[in-house]
């Protein structure tokens, strides 16, 4: 493996990371929408706080795929064909929760009810559904010598893809929860404390549920013992950092833990791939390996030259961006029919 | 059916689907960059709500873009695994580009475009929706760079069983793709331009139960649409024809399936004005031929013949070996007589259009017919655009890259039928859903007009309905 290998497996971690971290809580604000505002004015009040940003934070999304595409093609092909319902379902909750910001403000007030149905369905579908694909992913698929998955329904959904599944929902919504508390005033904010300090407690026992399965269903603990424990343990160290500052009123302490920990589960399962990209349940020998499944050395030299450019400059002007809108979003006096 | 055909019906479907926006955003945030521009230099408040109104639309159009957009994004891995592993070296290298250079920008400056009319300085402002044009313009840029080397590849060995970059600066000064970002970004602006003068011409129809006022800004841009689409149709008919010299030598077989010529023309050529082919044994059925014009068109002067599909095909059976070789010759020839069809006449509406409202003699507002057609018009640029992809797509027929790698070898071999039935009607439902609502909505904004935000801030007795308060970090 080369060290511009390496860097790109990083550099995909960073992404997906990056995803999870500013599109979670998206996610979270979206059912949110439905499950914790009590009347049409709250509804708007919790849509604006990711109104000018969420687009941005989805491209996350699409450069993680980009770069895969580019930097690790073999891997790009196996996993998004290999995925193909689950990611087309995904692809269906994309879609309806896009739509939905523009629409549901344009409509006439009697269609809007169903636009909110669309943003907070949509929004819970896609991390759902991306948790079970990148859980069972670290479990094993049957992957053949020619890098193609022909997968049932059993190595899709199983218990532990599952748990994944719901386990990224529920660190999405707390995540947009603590979000809320953070860009809110008024009833919401104070509801969405509650929800959250509630839903923690719930979170504890799908950390452990997580855990034993993690160490029954994969190699990780076999593998990179040390990393995977420290991960693990660092992931119910922020849990209880986020909890705590959610309880003392700290929403961005909150906020930046639950961030966080979900940076952590993408560490956690990028660490316990390596040196993998894929891995096979048919035989080790068809294992996906970074070394292998890579674009060629100047593919990379010129993505890095490019990746290492472009990349201060978004971050530049994302973080300026949310320094813009950093005011709190009170409630809305809308004007209009209503 | 095969897996090939449903896939390829499923990626024709989607993006299609996705360039009826395209075009349509880039377009019309380049009209919306200007207009707000007149209000920044001008003061005219006028130009505020007209920048407001046509922001919306182009809004609505951007929503549904961005969200079919992602499935193009994934389907090369989803449907086309075998393809992305020949080409992903070179290929993904300007769809990760495009995501990082064009779709960060464009989302992020359109979001503050949104949320900060009453918070940021209206230079700053302005600068954020010159931005979303730039980002909307670069994002076209990588993708048709990536769309060339498919049609044209350089830069590349063969090497390890796929195709591998050498030179990436040849990547992006391919030949054909210059030819391909000034076609396509030039009917983007023609399209914006004549969508919106069409609009407006609609609006103008009932323009004695409108206000006087609202009549006056409907005219205004009925002329900036027609101006835009003046100078775009101009250029993208001068592009075309560049385009077309290159096929000549680059991808006979294209041009002369796009002319429906089997046998070689005679020198001088004529030219096909209609006709119709006999597919199944290659012949041409009827044409009604104009003589001399195939020379023109091709080499700028009174002489030289071209090569038809049959002399084609020989030299490719030559060069790549036996197979077959004539793409959907009916569908080439009309979607070129449709695409440059309607191009000449946009140019020629958006010319007479500027003529008849000229100030000392605006007769186009007193005749219903004039503003009926110009209403029309609004949908020549979608099916244009369409056309034209058709054309590009079809006659690459049988390659995705062109002499290197065949359409069947690029098909995701373990995606099943029934998963790509699947994915095709649910994709069919959701667009017509989302057409229908995006048409719907235009025309609700539509109604409202571009004075009514105003009126209901004044109702309201406000000023802005700016969310934001106290600070949160
Ligand atoms: C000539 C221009 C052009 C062409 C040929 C395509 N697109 Fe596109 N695309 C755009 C021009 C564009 C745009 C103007 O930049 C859009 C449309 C509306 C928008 O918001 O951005 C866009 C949106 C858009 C998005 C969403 C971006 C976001 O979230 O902001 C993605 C992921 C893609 N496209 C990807 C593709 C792929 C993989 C294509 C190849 C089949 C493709 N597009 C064809
Ligand atoms: C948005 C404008 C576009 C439209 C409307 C369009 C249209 C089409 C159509 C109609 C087909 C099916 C052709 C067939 O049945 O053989 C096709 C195929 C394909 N196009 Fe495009 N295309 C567009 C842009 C692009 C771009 C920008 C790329 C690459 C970056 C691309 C890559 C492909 C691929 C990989 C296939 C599948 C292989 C094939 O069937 O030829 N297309 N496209
Ligand atoms: C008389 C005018 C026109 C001529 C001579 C012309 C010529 C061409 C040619 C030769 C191609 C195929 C290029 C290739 O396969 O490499 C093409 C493609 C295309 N055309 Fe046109 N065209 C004209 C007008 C228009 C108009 C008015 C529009 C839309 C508003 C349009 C939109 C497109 C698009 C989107 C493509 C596919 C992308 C590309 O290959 O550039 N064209 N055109």
């Amino acid at each position: 493996m080369s060290g511009l290998q390496f860097f790109w497996f990083l550099l995909i971690g960073v992404l997906f990371s990056g995803y999870f971290f500013f599109e979670g809580f998206d996610y979270g604000v979206g059912m949110a929408v439905q499950t914790l505002a009590h009347n049409e004015d709250e509804k708007d009040q919790i849509v604006a706080t990711i109104g000018p940003v969420w687009d941005g934070n989805e491209v996350w999304l699409l450069t993680a795929g980009g770069a895969m595409f580019a930097s690790f093609p073999y891997w790009y092909a196996s996993l998004f064909s290999g995925y193909y319902l689950i990611l087309f379902v995904v692809l269906f909750g994309l879609i309806i929760r896009g739509v939905s910001f523009e629409f549901r403000h344009k409509v006439p007030l009697k269609q809007k009810q169903r636009w909110n149905w669309t943003l907070s369905i949509g929004s819970f579908i896609v991390p759902f559904f991306l948790g079970v694909m990148f859980i069972s992913m670290v479990k094993g698929m049957p992957i053949d010598a020619q890098g193609n998955m022909t997968a049932t329904f059993g190595d899709y959904f199983n218990l532990f893809s599952i748990v994944g599944g719901v386990a990224v929902v529920l660190l999405t919504y707390l995540h947009g929860l603590n979000y809320i508390a953070l860009k809110t005033e008024g009833a919401v904010r104070q509801r969405a404390r509650n929800y959250a300090q509630f839903l923690y407690w719930v979170l504890y026992a799908g950390l452990v549920v997580f855990a034993v399965l993690l160490f029954f269903e994969t190699d990780f603990f076999k593998l990179h013992a040390v990393a995977t424990l420290a991960l693990v343990v660092a992931l119910v160290v922020l849990t209880v950092v986020a909890h705590v500052a959610s309880f003392k009123g700290t929403e961005l302490v909150a906020f930046l833990a639950s961030g966080i920990s979900l940076v952590v589960v993408v560490a956690l399962l990028f660490q316990g791939l390596f040196p993998r990209v894929l891995i096979s349940s048919i035989s080790p020998k068809y294992d996906l390996l970074i070394k292998t499944a890579s674009s060629s050395p100047y593919t990379l030299k010129v993505m890095s030259i490019v990746a290492i450019t472009l990349v201060p400059f978004v971050l530049a002007y994302t973080a300026w961006a949310y320094y813009i809108f950093r005011k709190r979003i009170k409630q809305p006096v809308v004007v209009g029919e209503k | 059916m095969s897996i090939v055909t449903l896939a390829r019906f499923q990626f024709a479907m989607t993006t299609i689907f996705h360039f009826f926006f395209v075009p349509f955003s880039i377009g019309t945030v380049l009209i919306v960059a200007i207009l707000e521009t007149c209000y920044v230099v001008t003061k005219n408040e006028q130009y505020k709500q007209l920048t407001k109104f046509w922001g919306n639309i182009m809004l609505l159009s951007f929503a549904v873009g961005v969200v079919t957009g992602i499935i193009q994004e994934f389907q090369f891995g989803m449907n086309w695994s075998d393809y992305s592993r020949f080409v992903g070296d070179i290929f993904g290298a300007p769809l990760a580009i495009e995501a990082l250079l064009a779709f960060f920008m464009e989302s992020t400056f359109l979001g503050l475009w949104m949320f900060t009319w009453d918070r940021v300085s209206k230079k700053l402002h302005l600068l954020f929706i010159w931005l979303v044009v730039v980002g909307s313009m670069a994002s076209a840029l990588w993708i048709l760079a990536a769309n060339s080397f498919m049609q044209h590849p350089v830069g590349y060995v063969i090497r390890h069983g796929r195709a591998e970059m050498v030179n990436f600066f040849a990547v992006i000064t391919n030949a054909q793709f210059f030819y391909e970002y000034g076609h396509v970004i030039t009917g983007a602006i023609t399209m914006g331009g004549i969508i919106v003068a069409g609009l407006s011409a609609f609006q103008l129809l009932k323009k004695d139960k409108l206000e006087k006022t609202t009549v006056a800004l409907y005219k205004k841009t009925v002329r900036l649409g027609l101006v835009i689409s003046l100078v775009g149709s101009i250029s993208v008919m001068g592009v075309g024809d560049l385009q077309m010299k290159a096929l000549i030598k680059e991808q006979p077989m294209k041009f002369a399936a796009m002319e429906g010529a089997y046998k070689d023309s005679g020198d001088p050529a004529a030219w096909t004005l209609i006709g119709w082919a006999n597919e199944a044994k290659h012949e041409e059925v009827f044409g009604i031929k104009i003589p001399y014009m195939l020379s023109i068109l091709s080499y700028d002067k009174l002489s030289g013949s071209v090569k038809g599909m049959d002399s084609a095909n020989k030299a490719l059976i030559k060069k790549y070996g036996k197979r077959n070789y004539y793409p959907m010759v009916n569908m080439m020839f009309w979607s070129f007589r449709v695409m440059a069809g309607f191009g000449a006449l946009m140019f020629l509406v958006s010319a007479l259009g500027l003529f008849f409202t000229r100030k000392k003699k605006a007769i186009l507002y007193e005749h219903k017919w004039m503003l009926w057609i110009l209403g029309m018009m609004t949908f020549t640029p979608f099916i244009a655009n369409t056309c034209g992809w058709l054309i590009t797509e079809l006659g690459r027929y049988p390659w995705t890259v062109y002499g290197l790698f065949t359409i069947k070898q690029s098909v995701s071999p373990n995606v099943s039928a029934t998963s790509l039935i699947i994915s095709n009607t649910v994709y069919f439902l959701l667009f017509t859903t989302l057409a229908a609502t995006m048409v719907s909505l235009v025309i609700r904004e539509l109604k409202k007009g571009p004075e009514y935000e105003e009126q209901q801030l004044q109702l309201a007795n406000q000023a802005s309905v700016d969310p934001f308060d106290k600070g949160a970090f």
